[in-house]
């Protein structure tokens, strides 16, 4: 069991002209679900290539074309569900949402709105000061994703590929328990980290396989508080749906800007108009999607093209026995096994490479020193070369290696640094570096003792004063590395002088 | 249920079909008609009665995770008014 303890996080508050206001956050993420082909055609997913290349006639509404749902959608589906520990509907049922779009052939969307696949689960959101906030899930539904309308080809034209036509999404819907711009970025990094780690979305905000529509409200303090003990939502302002944002810092901006919009009506005497809104960055502002509105009434009824979506308990439970370690609880592993702190183990479960890549240098050495290296020494040094670990030139082995050298006392701390260094840039088997360049610390107590008397004899003034301030071994302790290369065993030459000078 | 004019017009607007003014009410007047022989069905007791979906009892039929169609820009481009480059054009529409 996971024991998780966090104090949950004040929400964020904004000063009006007349008083404080709370803001209330629910979001719906649109997540790409990461297959070869699309949710209802055997067209390929594939970002990037030729326009309407990824297109089967059942993609582009071609009369007469029946959907055929992809196995594989679904699984994704489930296993994303059961990373948000929510609840699996092995009865769920296809949607059509009509509405009209030169990028949506068909005149409708295929979704899921009367019965989900996914029904309630809930995200653990950590906001890095060692608070947290457990945001209520309130389902995941699959649908197909529009192609793309590109604007700036053609003074009057708009020009449509429907590559991304029929790719299949899972919308997930959040309860409104978010409480900030923050938080709101740090739910989405969330959520993405788990379909990181299981495999379900790449999570490409760029790439548009990430976005998130944002409703956001405003209220007095305390009545959220009320809305939870309660359930109504009466107790809330009226909210505003900001529309198909991908970017972490727009999503933030916008929440914020769209808080003080309504602030300002809401001060002013006036009231909020529930609506869907757009944020302009150029402008900093959200304005109204009227067109958006018009079209709201999107006469959904059952797709008359596809069967109930029926699924086994034996299917759920082989997916979910095979299901990977999810960031929360390889988190606390780290910490309660390994000893990390909260932050290094953060750090390195922030995406499953840098933790597949870390328990390799951590088996069979060091939890402790292997976070050090990893973070400190490799991830410092890709970042200053501007690389991703992905294109590290350093292997898991290779740091594990220097770990195990320090261990065994071959080399120092300091010597460790050189000995990366040289693998990071030319390669090879850190063992070999130091025994072929003579890197290797002199821990032969022998030679040690004939530098420490080489230099006392050399300083006789120096072990005068010693004798009266033991401080002043450091210095014999700097002269002897110096002397040695700095391979010196430094417990070693410690031990060694204090000896000595005390004779 | 009675539909009026109104609802007549926005439910033409809204499924893209243009009705003159002065068809309204004949369309209005089936609507309703239609609606009153549907609502026939609100008298027969169907509590406890899970929903038919279909006729057939089948399964939903599924396919495995392979690209097996596409790479037909040309066919799928074939019967559009206007396409350019590889892409359909179509009059701007911009938010």
């Amino acid at each position: 069991m996971l024991d998780l303890t966090f104090d949950t996080p004040k929400p964020k508050t904004i000063q009006g002209a007349k008083q404080a206001w709370e803001l209330v956050i629910g979001m719906e993420v649109h997540a790409q679900v990461a297959t070869q082909a699309k949710l209802f055609s055997g067209a390929s997913t594939q970002f990037g290539a030729e326009p309407n290349s990824n297109v089967a006639f059942v993609d582009a509404g071609m009369p007469g074309m029946l959907p055929v749902i992809n196995e594989e959608c679904v699984a994704q589906a489930v296993r994303t569900g059961l990373g948000l520990k929510a609840e699996i509907h092995l009865k769920s049922a296809f949607d059509r949402k009509n509405y009209f779009y030169p990028d949506l052939p068909q005149g409708y969307q295929i979704s899921q709105l009367y019965h989900p696949i996914v029904g309630e689960g809930e995200v653990l959101v950590e906001m890095g000061d060692g608070t947290a906030r457990v945001v209520r899930i309130e389902r995941i539904h699959l649908e197909q994703d529009a192609g793309k309308s590109i604007h700036d080809m053609d003074p009057h034209m708009s020009f449509v590929d429907l590559n991304r036509t029929g790719v299949a999404l899972m919308e997930i819907v959040s309860r409104p328990d978010i409480r900030g711009p923050e938080e709101a970025a740090a739910y989405i990094t969330k959520l993405r980290q788990i379909m990181w780690y299981l495999g379900t979305c790449d999570g490409n905000m760029q790439n548009g396989n990430l976005r998130a529509d944002v409703n956001v409200s405003i209220c007095s303090p305390g009545a959220y508080e009320k809305y939870r003990e309660t359930g109504d939502f009466g107790h809330l302002g009226t909210r505003c749906e900001i529309k198909n944002m991908n970017s972490m810092r727009f999503i933030q901006q916008a929440i914020e800007v769209e808080a003080r919009r309504q602030i300002a009506i809401v001060e002013d005497g006036g009231e909020v108009v529930q609506e869907t809104r757009l944020y302009d960055p150029d402008k900093g502002e959200t304005r109204s999607m009227r067109s958006k509105e018009e079209a709201h009434d999107y006469r959904y009824f059952p797709c008359p093209d596809l069967l109930p979506l029926e699924i086994e308990q034996g299917w759920v439970d082989d997916i979910a026995g095979a299901l990977p370690e999810l960031p929360d609880e390889k988190k606390s592993r780290f910490m309660a096994d390994l000893g990390l702190s909260d932050y290094d183990a953060s750090v390195l479960t922030a995406e499953p490479e840098s933790a597949a890549f870390f328990e390799q240098v951590a088996d069979g050495t060091d939890g402790k020193m292997a976070a050090n290296w990893v973070i400190n020494d490799l991830f410092g040094r890709l970042k200053k070369d501007d690389k991703s670990l992905a294109d590290s030139p350093v292997t898991p082995a290779q740091i594990a290696g220097i770990i195990t050298l320090i261990k065994k006392g071959d080399i120092s701390g300091k010597i460790a640094k050189d000995v990366f260094e040289i693998v990071y840039t030319e390669g090879g088997d850190p063992a070999q570096i130091v025994e072929e360049r003579g890197m290797k610390q002199v821990t032969d107590t022998g030679a040690i003792e004939a530098a420490v008397d080489q230099i006392i004899a050399d300083n006789p003034a120096q072990v005068e004063k010693a004798k009266v301030n033991p401080k002043l071994a450091g210095w014999f302790v700097g002269q002897v590395m110096k002397a040695t290369g700095g391979k010196a065993n430094p417990k070693a030459v410690n031990e060694i002088v204090a000896k000595k000078l005390a004779d | 249920m009675s539909i009026d004019t109104a609802t007549a017009a926005k439910v033409a607007k809204l499924a893209r079909i243009q009705v003159d003014e002065d068809q309204l009410p004949a369309l209005a007047e089936e609507f309703s008609a239609i609606l009153g022989f549907i609502e026939q069905l609100n008298e027969v007791d169907v509590d406890g009665v899970e929903p038919m979906v279909s006729v057939t009892p089948m399964r939903l039929k599924r396919r495995e995770d392979v690209v097996t169609d596409g790479n037909q820009a040309e066919a799928v481009l074939a019967n559009a008014p206007d396409a350019r480059e590889g892409f359909f054009a179509v009059p701007k529409v911009v938010e």
